[in-house]
């Protein structure tokens, strides 16, 4: 990569007074200083009875959603652990013995799935590599809890709080796929 | 059917003959000429034209294949490996045609009825011949790979998500390489049976299984097993076990690694860990004498599975059931993690490895001659055979190990069940045959004259030596990995390393001395035996520890003379042939 060095210009006999640089700060307080008392614009809110509005596309924590059967969308492939680069999720895979996905044709879910609060950094990296539509960032922002335990979101607490998603439930429509197929009778669930 | 996989002859140690000259062939692959051998080992080892994929490999070019397995009969059936070529063209006279520059002049191989269009060849079968020029990346071979990835993947269910072969699967490598993104296929896939029961270490996924029959040739021409076929015609083929559920032989796990998709997978490590977070570490098999080969998958300390590793001189790239799946006592939670020690009549109190050593010390340092003897075992390593051996000579001991045997199989189990009975012989702690002086040493505590007792990693109890004789000793010095009868007789317990929480050597039936390296910590208080056996030879004998498992082999390489002049770093992943 090519990198190119601009020269940093030297600061004049006023500038080195830091006399601007306060003055300018000074400007921006009197300016809401005369908002807040003369035209009743308060810029601060009294947090927390009062809360701002969460925009759209805000990334808040990111929880585990539904199905709109209910089922669990996550099908532990593992590539959010994988790319969360605070290493904040944990998953505990099926294993052979483990319970099988919720809905037929899956074939697995995850046993147990973390995900440690106080090291989340609200990156959206496992929302974007979810191949399930199974994890979304959503608008908590504000997690707090009286011990690290509590910080760390289980499986459970994740779906209850991630919600439903509806999408285009690739494995339902496989299973339909294949029990409608007629010359190849197959086994299905 | 012979069996082409086991070991093949270790080359002698002694510089071999001249070998004859090999005779060689030209040809060029992507536009670099090449010196190729006529002939080189087909599957079987005998030799073979060589085929257009060695000449590319011989030149650094990898091409893509599915069918092709260096060590199966070629099969030719997925068309991978296609690639566009041109030979030198021959004119009427029968003699080369030439460019204006004095080159031979090449004919591009094309469709005969459609000489506009470029005519692949699959360069796994096909013979190379002289001046031959092989395209690995030319334009039409790109488009014939893109074609043969489309119609792979017409039926495929893409369930990579839920696949155990994602990450490392050759459908999606080949796909990210040399497919192209999109399908021109619109109607829908042909479903077939998913998680089949094949055998009871096989699940197989017909939807997955892109029909490349390796696993049916290596069970019948490897395994000699003839279990697998293809059932059903057309976009319904299948691959079905002859009796439903039975393909059980001892070795179809290699079909697992064998088969380039996500069809074949193993029971035992389906839906435990994704590929991509296993730390993969070079070992030993432990199972029996053969020493195969094989990588150790684990993540932050724990083992997810074994593979078998590549060495012709050993294992070919195969290993047996049994062994692959003998690596759960590593982590069972009865494992030894603490120093123990059974003060006269008192009740066993953990203390600290010090104190261990030191006491092990004073009670070695004491010992009349002869008034110890050890019990080693052969699955210990052989530098700490040779640590052992230092201890027993100090105390002029009587010592000896303990036989394991089985039945051995055609292919690669051996009748040894100790991977390392020749490191045992070699350092000198038994004869050639194990338990000859257990006898002696039985006799020695009845009558008292042998008042303390080693034991590593064996469980004397079954082997004649009951709690009853164990109880008459005034010391029995026990290191141990799992907990037994004689561990819990012990009055010292020391607890030992599993092979694949320690770095060491072994020596396999055929005299083929090979290292393993370690993958994950030994739980609790265990510590390598070869660690606080250095200790303890130093305050026995005063003799300074080596700094590393090197300066411990290499020391170790000069006291024992068959190791004589091989260094750690010369042993290699593939191990050296040593005199037995
Ligand atoms: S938002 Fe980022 S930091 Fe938080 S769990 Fe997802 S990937 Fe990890
Ligand atoms: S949340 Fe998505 S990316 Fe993470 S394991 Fe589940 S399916 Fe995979
Ligand atoms: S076989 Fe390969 S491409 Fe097919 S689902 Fe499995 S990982 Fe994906
Ligand atoms: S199961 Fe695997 S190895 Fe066997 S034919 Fe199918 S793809 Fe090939
Ligand atoms: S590798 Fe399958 S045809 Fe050559």
């Amino acid at each position: 990569m090519s990198t190119k060095v601009v020269d940093r210009a030297p600061l004049t006999f006023y500038e080195r007074t830091y006399l601007p640089a306060i003055l300018g700060g000074l400007k921006v307080t009197a300016k809401h200083f005369a908002d807040t008392v003369f035209k009743g614009k308060a810029v601060t809110m009294q947090y927390p009875e009062e809360r701002w509005v969460v925009p759209e596309g805000y990334r808040g924590a990111p929880y585990l959603v539904k199905d709109q059967d209910g089922a669990t969308k996550c099908v532990s492939c593992q590539l959010c652990e994988f790319v969360c680069p605070p290493k904040a999720i944990r998953i505990t895979p099926p294993g052979s013995e483990g319970r099988p996905a919720d809905r037929a044709n899956a074939e697995k879910m995850p046993r147990e799935f973390e995900i440690n609060m106080l090291r989340c950094i609200f990156c959206g990296m496992c929302q974007e590599v979810c191949p399930e539509e199974a994890i979304f960032l959503q608008k908590d922002y504000s997690i707090t809890g009286e011990n690290r335990e509590s910080m760390i979101f289980n499986k459970e607490k994740l779906l209850s709080l991630g919600g439903t998603h509806a999408g285009i439930q690739k494995w339902k429509h496989k299973l339909e796929e294949a029990r409608a197929q007629e010359s190849f009778p197959v086994e299905t669930p | 059917m012979s069996a082409p996989a086991a070991p093949s002859t270790p080359p002698a140690p002694a510089p071999a003959p001249a070998a004859p000259p090999v005779e060689t062939m030209t040809v060029k692959v992507n536009g670099k000429t090449v010196q190729v051998p006529k002939t080189m080992p087909d599957w079987q080892g005998k030799p073979a034209p060589t085929t257009m994929l060695q000449a590319a490999r011989i030149a650094g070019v990898d091409i893509p294949h599915y069918c092709y397995h260096d060590k199966l009969p070629v099969a030719g059936n997925c068309r991978m490996c296609l690639v566009e070529f041109g030979t030198p063209m021959i004119g009427p006279d029968r003699k080369p045609v030439l460019n204006e520059d004095g080159t031979p002049k090449i004919a591009r191989s094309v469709l005969p009825y459609e000489p506009g269009t470029a005519r692949g060849a699959i360069a796994c079968a096909t013979p190379i011949s002289p001046g031959m020029e092989i395209y690995a990346d030319s334009k039409a071979t790109q488009q014939m790979r893109e074609s043969v990835l489309e119609s792979l993947l017409i039926n495929h269910p893409l369930d990579c998500t839920i696949c155990d072969q994602a990450g490392e699967c050759k459908l999606q490598e080949y796909s990210v390489q040399h497919g192209k993104a999109g399908s021109q296929f619109v109607e829908a896939k042909v479903h077939k049976p998913k998680a089949v029961d094949l055998g009871p270490r096989i699940v197989l996924d017909d939807e997955r299984c892109i029909l490349c029959t390796r696993c049916i040739r290596f069970t019948r021409d490897i395994a000699g097993d003839d279990a697998l076929g293809i059932v059903n015609r057309g976009s319904y083929n299948t691959i079905g076990a002859f009796e439903p559920g039975r393909f059980d032989n001892n070795y179809t796990l290699n079909t697992v690694d064998l088969c380039p998709v996500g069809a074949l997978t193993s029971k035992d490590f389906r839906f435990k860990m994704r590929v991509w977070f296993l730390k993969e570490t070079k070992s030993l098999c432990t199972s029996c004498g053969t020493g195969c080969n094989i990588t150790i998958g684990s993540r932050e300390g724990v083992i997810h599975r074994y593979e078998p590793r590549d060495n012709d001189a050993v294992n070919g790239p195969w290993m047996c059931d049994s062994g692959r799946l003998n690596y759960r006592w590593i982590g069972r939670a009865d494992r030894l993690k603490e120093v123990l020690r059974t003060s006269s009549g008192g009740p066993r109190e953990r203390i600290t490895w010090n104190a261990a050593l030191e006491t092990a010390a004073d009670i070695l340092r004491r010992a009349p001659q002869g008034g110890v003897a050890f019990v080693v075992s052969a699955r210990q390593t052989n530098e700490e055979l040779f640590l052992l051996k230092k201890l027993a000579t100090h105390t002029g001991a009587l010592t000896d190990s303990v036989p394991r045997e089985g039945d051995p199989d055609r292919l690669l189990v051996s009748a040894d069940r100790n991977p390392n009975s020749n490191g045992v012989r070699l350092t000198g702690m038994a004869f050639t045959e194990f338990g000859f002086n257990l006898l002696k040493i039985a006799d020695g505590i009845a009558l008292g004259r042998i008042r303390t007792l080693v034991v590593f990693g064996e469980d004397l109890t079954r082997e004649g030596l009951g709690p009853e004789l164990l109880a008459k000793l005034d010391a029995l010095i026990v290191s141990d990995i799992l907990p037994n009868a004689t561990t819990a007789a012990a009055t010292l317990l020391l607890p030992g390393a599993a092979h694949a929480e320690k770095r060491g050597t072994f020596v396999n039936v055929k005299g083929r001395l090979q290292r393993f390296q370690k993958a994950v910590e030994p739980p609790g208080d265990a510590r390598p035996e070869s660690e606080f056996l250095q200790e303890l030879v130093q305050a026995v004998t005063g003799e300074e520890p080596a700094r590393s498992i090197e300066g411990l082999f290499n020391r170790m390489a000069a006291g024992v003379p068959a190791f004589a002049g091989v260094e750690w770093a010369r042993i290699g992943d593939a191990g050296v042939t040593v005199q037995l």
